[in-house]
């Protein structure tokens, strides 16, 4: 038997506006004690205004193995991104 | 110099300081990393109280007291907190019970203090509130889980209730700086919040599926000064850097 508490994945929205970041991880026996904790783990230096949380398991990853086939294709397209074109200069953040 | 306000003072203030040294006897051995850190900064949150209110009484006392003086170079006798805040960290349960059974307390408290005619007190209250109300929310929630958790963890949950039972109504002993303070409107008449203490822990200690002791036997001495045997321990922990290398700074 597993002794420890399941593991579960926090992600934080560190300011109204912006989107909830992954944070890290930690354990917890639920969902209510998993946002305490994380409250308490990664908010304390006022990091955050909302914090979610996930049980890890419900995650779906893609297995690295798979790495080539999935995400090296993409390399040669450079035409995929927006490269050729001329910003004018009033546009910021690009 | 203002004696019963600044007595007054030391009781808030003691108690903030001795349930956070209490507390922070967990940094780096609590039962987990996240309950270690919990602990830690329920333990920070009490500590900054404790400045406030130990600052504000350096400035009645004058005489070159600072926060510091105060807070570690009384001896045991000088020290005003209940007697509960003193009680060792048995256990896990033990912990959580003794600051559930301060923190409720503590929140009523701060929620009359607020409205204290003292400006400072009054300040001092407001802001540290919302601190408390977590407390008291994150401490009942481990009061409920391990009550209503597996058969051991009830039996240790309901030995801890057992144990510091004793001590709850020490709480709403009226000292005569208190009675003072409370006539003039700066202090809080804990008397008052008694009976709503004692309805709000009970309510948790049911849904918890604890007893509620019966017992009708309390003990009290802290506000006056008489400790219980482990004061003296605590107090040579906390006391010993200051008295070892006098005014020492980080």
């Amino acid at each position: 038997m597993n002794k420890n508490w399941p593991l579960w994945e926090i992600f934080v929205r560190s300011k109204n506006g912006l989107e909830h970041r992954h944070f890290g991880s930690l354990h917890a026996a639920d969902a209510e004690m998993a946002l305490e904790n994380a409250r308490d783990v990664y908010t304390r230096r006022s990091e955050g205004v909302s914090i979610w949380v996930v049980e890890s398991k419900h995650i779906t990853a893609s297995n690295p193995e798979h790495n080539g086939e999935l995400f090296e294709p993409a390399q040669d397209k450079i035409y995929r991104h927006p490269t050729f074109y001329d910003l004018p200069d009033d546009v910021k953040h690009m | 110099m203002k004696t019963n306000l600044y007595n007054y003072i030391l009781e808030l203030g003691d108690n903030c300081l001795i349930a956070g040294q209490r507390l922070g006897e967990l940094c780096g051995h609590g039962p987990s990393l996240e309950t270690d850190i919990a602990c830690t900064n329920i333990s920070l949150d009490l500590f900054g109280q404790t400045r406030s209110y130990f600052q504000y009484a350096a400035d009645i006392k004058g005489e070159g007291a600072t926060e510091d003086s105060i807070a570690f170079l009384r001896y045991e006798r000088e020290y005003k907190n209940v007697l509960l805040v003193e009680q060792p960290n048995h256990d896990f349960a033990y912990t959580m019970a003794r600051q559930y059974l301060y923190d409720v307390f503590h929140l009523l408290l701060l929620e009359k203090l607020q409205f204290s005619q003292d400006i400072t007190l009054s300040a001092i209250a407001k802001k540290s509130i919302k601190e408390a109300s977590y407390h008291v929310r994150f401490t009942g929630d481990w009061v409920k889980r391990l009550g209503d958790g597996t058969e051991e963890s009830h039996e240790k949950m309901q030995n801890a209730i057992n144990d510091l039972w004793t001590y709850t109504n020490e709480l709403f002993e009226v000292t005569e700086d208190a009675k003072m303070m409370a006539e003039e409107g700066i202090g809080v008449d804990v008397a008052t919040l008694k009976e709503t203490y004692y309805e709000k822990v009970t309510a948790l200690l049911e849904e918890a599926t604890l007893t509620v002791p019966e017992s009708k036997y309390f003990q009290k001495g802290g506000k006056s000064g008489i400790h219980t045997e482990h004061m003296g321990y605590l107090l040579a922990d906390m006391q010993y850097m200051q008295r070892a290398y006098p005014n020492m700074k980080w």
